[in-house]
């Protein structure tokens, strides 16, 4: 059927209100904070005063942000890495008929139900040196119960162990997502091409690496993407379980605009982290955007 | 199905099988554990929460923990869901008319204009943050409900877009022609045949839209300043970040402001999994 020009100019006018939204709320509010970026705007009252890069210049001098790139840059490989292997490992497992499966799933997904500012409480009181799950830990090793979690000040190249806890928690909440998205690709994949491999005599891991994993793909990469720029922003999660941490043990882009923003008044700086963390997330999202639509236009 | 269970009695090896399960049921034991530990200490009056009892039962289960949580709370309970239901109905709806025209109506330049629309949910809200802010102050929406309602409609509309498009893709074209035979319009097609037609993905993007509005943090904790107006997550990271030690009352907080998810989540699971598996991209 054959639309006509009117018909599409109808269509058009009907997005028209979102688009416009989007371009006031969304790109415009950008170039409203771009412009912040570049501004001397330190106080309560707004002050737009040009002053080019400076301020990204003494973000990029000081210890604190450059701190907070190599904990997200740490706690976004970890964290990655922990949810998708576990969460194929579960998909794996449960796939192969088990009794009482959608029990499970419930089980490994509910965490996806709740919000960060939920699980950061809990986590943290779980995870509270003194009293926390090293309780537990303690009857296994003195060493292991007396491990500090989120309070561990100290860091090697870069890494603090306080992360462990944040990616932890942040693994709790997200494996099961991966699981739920892996599990549909292994719906899709026919038991038959597997049955016949397993007929031929080819080994388990063999039928995973040369099989399976090869299909999954493409769930693999919309699985790292998604958790990506979930971890490059993270903010509620942190907040809630330790903040900065000490000496910034598990500080973050996110803590650290939100905090000179809205604690310290320097509107400016906080504008600059902001467009940082935009640039980061950009980098990951837009080839990935690109890709996805070529392929459909295709 | 049927085979592999043959195949299992015959081969009777199920240690494979007790393997299986015992490891899966090791992962659900550790996804529960936060649970276990939210009940148990919730239901701890003060005097037990200590170190040496962390995780044994309480002795003397009580109500206390829940019913402080819960008059301290409930007022911030009430504000998230005057926020959630409106901001989830008009994100919802507006989304389906978007998610309508991006199916079936390719006007020139519309898949940039969709993919424009797409970006918005991808960004990280901190980018926009201030001018939002500031925004809200001169129109008088600073620090009210009403100003968290508009926020999330906006900045929801991005993923309901992508949600119905990728709905209404699936449905034949024939359907939108018939309408047309009949001397429909583009919008009354919309309304009579597409709209009625979208109700199950309707419930899939309501489930969704709940889920993460009611979730939310970052708009809530930096719109809106008085208790009085704030929604849950910012009340309960106020109660964990002032009552450091009573961590029965933080727990029994905490399982309160995360039962209407959790409740949405048991009741209507499948419908849950669909939308947070559409979220991921995909035409």
């Amino acid at each position: 059927m054959t639309r006509t020009k009117k018909d599409l100019r109808k269509a058009f006018l009907l997005v028209l209100p979102s688009l416009l939204l989007m371009a006031f709320f969304v790109y415009g509010f950008i170039g409203w904070s771009l412009r912040t970026s570049l501004s001397a705007w330190r106080g309560i009252r707004p002050d737009y005063t040009f002053v080019g890069l400076r301020n990204y210049v003494n973000l990029f001098l000081s210890d604190r942000f450059i701190n907070d790139l190599w904990n997200t840059f740490y706690f976004t490989i970890f964290f990655i890495v922990v949810t998708v292997v576990l969460g194929f490992i579960l998909a794996f497992l449960i796939n192969r008929n088990v009794r009482g499966e959608s029990v499970f799933r419930t089980i490994y997904l509910f965490p996806m139900a709740l919000s960060f500012i939920v699980t950061g409480v809990i986590w943290r009181w779980l995870l509270n040196p003194t009293y926390g799950i090293n309780t537990f830990l303690g009857l296994i090793s003195e060493k292991l119960g007396a491990f500090g979690w989120y309070t561990v000040p100290t860091q090697t190249l870069g890494f603090h162990p306080a992360l462990i806890a944040l990616i932890l928690a942040a693994s709790w909440q997200f494996t099961g997502y991966t699981m739920a998205m892996y599990l549909a690709g292994l719906r899709g994949i026919g038991e038959e091409l597997i049955e016949s491999a397993r007929m031929d005599g080819a080994r388990e891991t063999t039928i995973i690496r040369k099989i399976i994993l090869p299909l999954l793909r493409p769930i693999t990469l919309s699985a790292v993407i998604v958790l990506g720029h979930i971890s490059l922003k993270i903010f509620d999660l942190v907040y809630a379980m330790s903040g900065s941490g000490p000496a910034f043990a598990t500080d973050f882009p996110g803590i650290f605009m939100f905090e000179t923003t809205f604690r310290g008044n320097r509107y400016a700086q906080g504008a600059a982290i902001s467009m940082i963390m935009l640039l980061m997330v950009a980098i990951v999202v837009v080839p990935y955007l690109v890709s996805t639509f070529r392929e459909e236009t295709k | 199905m049927a085979d592999y269970t043959s195949r299992d009695i015959t081969l009777s090896v199920s240690w494979k099988r007790i393997l299986l399960y015992t490891v899966l049921v090791i992962f659900a034991l550790y996804f529960l554990l936060p649970v276990y530990m939210v009940i148990i200490t919730g239901l701890k009056p003060f005097s037990e929460v200590s170190i040496s009892r962390m995780w044994t039962l309480p002795v003397k289960p009580s109500l206390e923990a829940f019913a402080d949580a819960y008059t301290r709370l409930v007022p911030n309970l009430v504000n998230s869901f005057l926020l959630v239901i409106p901001a989830t109905l008009f994100s919802a709806l507006i989304g389906s008319l978007n998610g309508y025209v991006f199916a079936k109506w390719r006007f020139r330049y519309a898949n940039l204009a969709f993919a424009l629309i797409l970006f918005g949910m991808f960004i990280p809200y901190q980018s926009i943050l201030i001018p939002l802010v500031q925004f809200h102050r001169s129109v008088g929406l600073y620090g009210s409900i009403n100003g968290l309602i508009v926020t999330h409609i906006i900045y929801g509309l991005p993923i309901t877009t992508l949600m119905f498009r990728n709905f209404y893709a699936e449905i034949p074209d024939d359907l939108l022609d018939a309408g047309f035979i009949d001397g429909l319009g583009i919008i009354t097609t919309y309304f009579r045949v597409m709209l009625p037609l979208s109700l199950p993905a309707m419930t899939v993007v309501f489930i969704w839209q709940f889920t993460s509005i009611w979730n939310d943090f970052l708009f809530a904790v930096s719109l809106t300043q008085r208790p009085a107006v704030q929604p849950i997550t910012v009340a309960l990271q106020n109660l964990a970040g002032s009552q450091v030690v009573e961590w029965n009352i933080q727990m029994a907080g905490a399982l309160l402001s995360a039962l209407p998810t959790l409740l949405v989540y048991v009741l209507l699971g499948k419908l849950f999994i669909k939308g947070m598996l559409s979220g991921s991209i995909k035409g």
